[in-house]
Formats: structure tokens, C-alpha cells, sequence
């Protein structure tokens, strides 16, 4: 990418991964949260007899989907919310800014450290579904519709942008938050919307097709556009270290002498200047 | 007392040919507040710059404005031999290292992971040498495996120290980096300012310890909203101050006006204490050999006659306590 160094952009998200691989609280929410996910299908594929109706089956299937797709939707805007406030938090992002790394950098080594294992995790869960639902469903219009070629598609494309725009949403909420946890509780709330938006296929509201899929996959990567232009926009080197720090109250004596100061002045019983003024 | 700061500027600075920091009048304000105004000063290249001030006296912000993560209100900067500006940013930024006054480490990270982290940034390839050097420096080769979070907060320091050199800058900021640190802690991370002395490396020293500014710094600048004074610290001694004598008798002199008053070049006097007394004159070296014949001549024992002198707390305590700005 233009005006983009490649390691730097690495050094940061290889920092990041470290800094998660070490956190319990990321680790646990990336191992535990795929198994809440899979309750879902899994009711689909073990419960849904075959006597139901191919109609019932492809709604029930919609909303194992739209389950899916939270998996990208919601884990990395979690993480992501921690990223820029979780700095601050530790006084580290002073140092980070103060060295030639150029936003666009910090915020891209930012994403890649979530969006690949959260895209690489729902990808999975889909084809464990899938590979499930082959073998064990007892109703086959379920495998039949998992594995019809819009599902797939719109699976494959749905899941990075949304993880993308969880992340940019996380990213933008914790360049402004002063607390972690309120800017996870945000980071959260923030991936309803696009998850509202495939909600419509998922229901069948729109039928899904093959270019229904694109068009929303189009639709999707706009809004991601304009999204992370605002990010970076956000991500200014000024507005993040005084957003803490301008308006700190000066602690100083009524003497207008730092206290600690004022102490030690009366300790020593004034202070002479050498001309005779204590 | 003179309080113009390009006059003090003009007055006490040495400026080499090659600036390593030049400041024009720079003003930072957010809003209302003003963080500083009309800064002028010049550091030399391989000085020891101390910068010294009470609290929100905008020093960390000026650190912050030359270090280019804010941008100033008015006035221009030459850093490292680049203008300060927008564009610039990241020139700066190569030539020069921060370490604020929190090293600010990943504490989940080892004292390695966190400096591959800045040799990264930096683009130093290899970082290995660097990395080893740097941590040679500060004596923290065997820690290099340890989490951060199980550093002191000497060793911390000395890590952010590591850090700050690994990119070999030309000017170190370091924003107060004996903050908190016990006696032993400190006097390690003064004798590493020393060793970046001896490397020529130019060094922005903002400290609260006047000792310390006193004991590390070429010359010194006080700051308070406006830029107070600039120069060596035994230059504002003499600028400030006026020579004195510190004068002890054995008894109290029962008409010590009669033995000092009208004596030539003693300008004022007090007591200090039972049978101490401290003269204002213009020369103690000229005045002290007067004193004592006079002091004999009245029937007085002397125990001592000695040139009192004023350190860098003196004439910081002195500026800062005339400063309306800081009354307020």
C-alpha cells in the first residue's frame, strides 16, 4: 500500500498478537464464544426432523447464518475497542506516537492482529457446520441449503467486511473512550447495525442469491470505506495525547509553589536570597 | 529582575553554529489555556538542556510540541535541523527519541519484545545488535527475557532509557526520567545521562530535581507559562544573586550595626540565628579580609568567615515565587 511500511505495519500487529496471546481475557473470548455460536446450528442440524418443510428448513438455516456471521461481527469489535483506550490506559501509546509509525500503519497492524484469527475462526465454524450438517442432519434440505453456492458466497464475502467494520467501529470508539469497558460495551453495540443489514437475507426478507450476495457484499465494503476514511480521520496524533491530559488540573500551592515545594521552603525556616529577604 | 525572554535568551545562551533545537517565539494554547507563550531558547548540539518548572508549567507540552505530537499555536521550531511543521512530522520523529516521564512499557511483553517492537518502528535492520547494545548500555542484558511487568520501576526505567536508544537519535527528550525512583535508581539513570554526554548526544532534560538539572545540565531554562531564564547554572547564581558572606562568632555582637554598617563593601546585613549573621557585598573575596579586622577590632571571636553560595533551587525558588503567573 502507498506510503505504507510494510514493517513497520508488521511490528505492530506482531506486537498486538503478543500482547492478546498473553491476555486471558481475548484468549477466552476467542475459544469460548465459538462454542456459544455453534448452539445454534447445532439445534438445526441434530433437531430439525425431516418431516419439516423445505420452506421452514431455509429459515432456520438463515438464522444459523446470521449466528455465524456475529462470530466476525461482534469478537473483533470486542478487541478492537480495547486497542487505542487499552494504550492509554497503560501509558504506552506516548511512546507508540512518538515514534515515525504513521497512523495508517498503527491502525492497519491494529486490525490484521484481530480481523485474521476472527475471519480464520468463522470460516471454520462455517465448514464444521457444513461438515456437520452432511453428516448428521436429519432433515437433508439442511446440508442442501448450507451448501447452496449463494450461502457459501455470501458467507466468504459477508464475514471480512464485517469484521472489518467491527474493527473500524472498535478502533474509532477507543481512540475516544477514557474507560476499556465502556468502550468494549460500545465496540459491541456498534456491530449490530451491518449485522441488521444481513439480517435481510438471512430472513429471507431478500432472497438470497448469487447477486444479491455481491450487492450487498458491494454495499458492505462501501460503508467499510467511508467507515475507516473516518477512522483515520479520528486517529490524530494531537487529539489522542491531550484528549487525557489538556484539561488536568495544576495542583499548586496557595502560594502558587508546587506543594511539595511549599514544604520543604518551610522546613528550612524560609529561604534566604542573599539579600537579607527570607 | 529581567523577565524578557529574548533578552535572557540573547543574554545567556551560547548558541553553536549547529542548533540541535532552535525556538522562536512558540505559544501552545488549548482553548482558553495557555500551556506556554513566547517561548524562545536554543540548545546546542551535545548539550545537556535542562528544563525546569513548577507543575502545568507547560513543560511537558513544550516536550510534546518539539517531539511534534502537538502542534504549536504561533511561533516555529527547528528540531535536529528540521522546521517544525505538519509535513515534518516524521523526519522529526526519525532524528529524535521521547521517553516520557512513564516509560510507558508493554508489560505483558518481555524487555526484547518491547524494544523489537521499537526497532521495528524505526526500521533498524537488523535489530539484533541494536537491541544487544542498547540493553549493554543501561546493564539490563540479563533481564532481557523478563516480562516488564516483573521490573522495578528503576529497571523500567532503564528499559524505557534502552528504548529510547536504540534508534541512536540526535536529541534525547527525556521527561523526567528519575521520577519516583529511590536514590540508587536515580543516581544509575543520572550516570547513563552522563554516558549520552560523553556520546555527544544532545539531551532536553525536564526535571523537578533542582539538583539533579544542577548536577547534569550545561545550562538550564526556567519555565513558567513564559520562559523565566536561560543559562548556566552558576551564571544565574551570579545573575540573580548579589555576593554574600556567612559570618559565625563565638557570642552574639552586641552592636553588630556598629561592626558592619559603613564597612567598605558590605551593602546590607541580617541575622541568621543567635550569632550568625549573613552581609550582602559586591566582591566576598575583596570584603571578607575588612570584615575580619573589623570584627577583631570590636572584640569579636570569630569561628568563621565564608562566601555564601546559592544553588540552582535558590534562584528557581526565586524566579517562580516573583512570578505572578505562578501566584495565580
Amino acid at each position: 500500500m502507498i506510503g505504507l511500511d510494510m514493517g513497520r505495519l508488521a511490528a505492530v500487529a506482531r506486537k498486538e498478537i503478543r500482547e492478546y496471546r498473553r491476555t486471558p481475557f481475548i484468549v477466552g473470548a476467542m475459544l469460548v464464544l465459538p462454542f456459544v455460536f455453534l448452539i445454534n446450528p447445532a439445534i438445526v442440524i441434530f433437531v430439525l426432523s425431516a418431516a419439516v418443510k423445505p420452506a421452514a428448513v431455509a429459515k432456520e438455516v438463515g438464522s444459523t447464518f446470521l449466528v455465524l456471521l456475529i462470530v466476525p461481527a461482534v469478537i473483533p469489535a470486542t478487541i478492537a475497542a480495547y486497542s487505542v483506550v487499552g494504550e492509554r490506559d497503560q501509558g504506552t501509546l506516548e511512546p507508540l506516537l512518538t515514534t515515525p509509525v504513521r497512523r495508517g500503519e498503527i491502525l492497519i497492524g491494529k486490525a490484521l492482529a484481530p480481523v485474521i484469527p476472527s475471519v480464520g475462526l468463522a470460516y471454520l465454524l462455517f465448514a464444521l457446520v457444513v461438515i456437520l450438517a452432511h453428516f448428521f442432519a436429519q432433515n437433508p434440505a439442511v446440508p442442501a441449503t448450507l451448501s447452496e453456492g449463494s450461502h457459501i458466497l455470501a458467507q466468504a464475502l459477508f464475514t471480512p467486511l464485517l469484521a472489518v467494520w467491527s474493527i473500524g467501529v472498535g478502533t474509532a470508539i477507543s481512540a475516544r473512550a477514557s474507560d476499556v469497558r465502556v468502550a468494549q460495551q460500545l465496540g459491541t453495540l456498534a456491530s449490530v447495525p451491518p449485522l441488521a443489514v444481513t439480517a435481510l437475507v438471512s430472513f429471507q426478507i431478500v432472497p438470497l442469491g448469487v447477486w444479491t450476495a455481491v450487492g450487498f457484499g458491494l454495499g458492505l465494503l462501501v460503508i467499510d470505506i467511508v467507515m475507516w476514511r473516518v477512522v483515520v480521520a479520528m486517529f490524530d496524533r494531537e487529539r489522542l495525547i491531550t484528549g487525557s491530559h489538556a484539561a488536568k488540573p495544576v495542583a499548586v500551592s496557595p502560594s502558587g509553589l508546587p506543594a511539595g515545594t511549599v514544604r520543604r521552603i518551610q522546613s528550612l525556616g524560609g529561604v534566604d536570597d542573599g539579600r537579607g529577604h527570607t | 529582575m529581567p523577565t524578557a525572554t529574548g533578552a535572557r535568551h540573547g543574554e545567556t545562551s551560547d548558541p553553536a553554529a549547529g542548533a540541535a533545537i532552535s525556538v522562536s517565539h512558540l505559544t501552545k494554547r488549548f482553548g482558553e489555556r495557555t500551556a506556554f507563550e513566547n517561548v524562545s531558547f536554543e540548545v546546542a548540539g551535545g548539550e545537556v538542556f535542562g528544563f525546569l518548572g513548577p507543575n502545568g508549567a507547560g513543560k511537558t507540552t513544550t516536550v510534546r510540541t518539539l517531539g511534534t505530537l502537538i502542534a504549536p499555536t504561533s511561533g516555529s521550531a527547528v528540531v535536529a535541523g528540521v522546521p517544525l511543521s505538519p509535513a515534518t512530522g516524521n523526519e522529526i520523529r526519525r532524528l529524535i527519541s521521547i521517553m516520557p516521564e512513564n516509560p510507558g512499557l508493554y508489560l505483558r511483553l518481555t524487555v526484547q519484545e518491547n524494544l523489537e517492537l521499537f526497532a521495528g518502528l524505526y526500521g533498524l535492520h537488523p535489530a539484533g545488535p541494536r537491541i544487544a547494545h542498547a540493553l549493554e548500555v543501561v546493564h539490563l542484558e540479563r533481564r532481557s527475557r523478563d516480562l516488564c511487568r516483573s521490573l522495578s520501576k528503576g529497571l523500567r526505567q532503564r528499559v524505557g532509557l534502552a528504548r529510547a536508544l536504540l534508534s541512536d537519535p540526535a536529541i534525547m527528550f527525556l521527561d523526567e526520567p528519575t521520577s519516583g525512583l529511590d536514590p540508587v535508581a536515580a543516581r544509575e539513570v543520572h550516570e547513563l545521562i552522563d554516558g549520552l554526554r560523553r556520546r555527544g548526544v544532545t539531551v532536553f532534560l525536564t526535571t523537578h530535581r533542582l539538583e539533579e538539572a544542577e548536577r547534569l545540565c550545561d545550562r538550564v531554562a526556567i519555565l513558567n507559562t513564559r520562559l523565566r531564564i536561560v543559562g548556566r547554572p552558576d551564571e544565574l547564581r551570579t545573575r540573580l544573586f548579589s555576593g554574600a558572606l556567612e559570618v559565625e562568632t563565638a557570642l552574639p555582637l552586641p552592636t553588630p550595626e556598629m561592626v558592619f554598617n559603613g564597612e567598605a563593601g558590605v551593602q546590607g546585613w541580617r541575622s541568621q540565628g543567635t550569632a550568625s549573621y549573613v552581609l550582602s557585598v559586591a566582591d566576598p573575596r575583596a570584603a571578607a579580609p575588612a570584615v575580619a579586622r573589623a570584627l577583631v577590632a570590636a572584640g569579636a571571636d570569630v569561628v568563621s568567615i565564608a562566601a555564601a553560595r546559592h544553588s540552582l533551587e535558590d534562584v528557581y525558588l526565586q524566579l517562580v515565587d516573583e512570578d505572578p503567573e505562578a501566584r495565580r
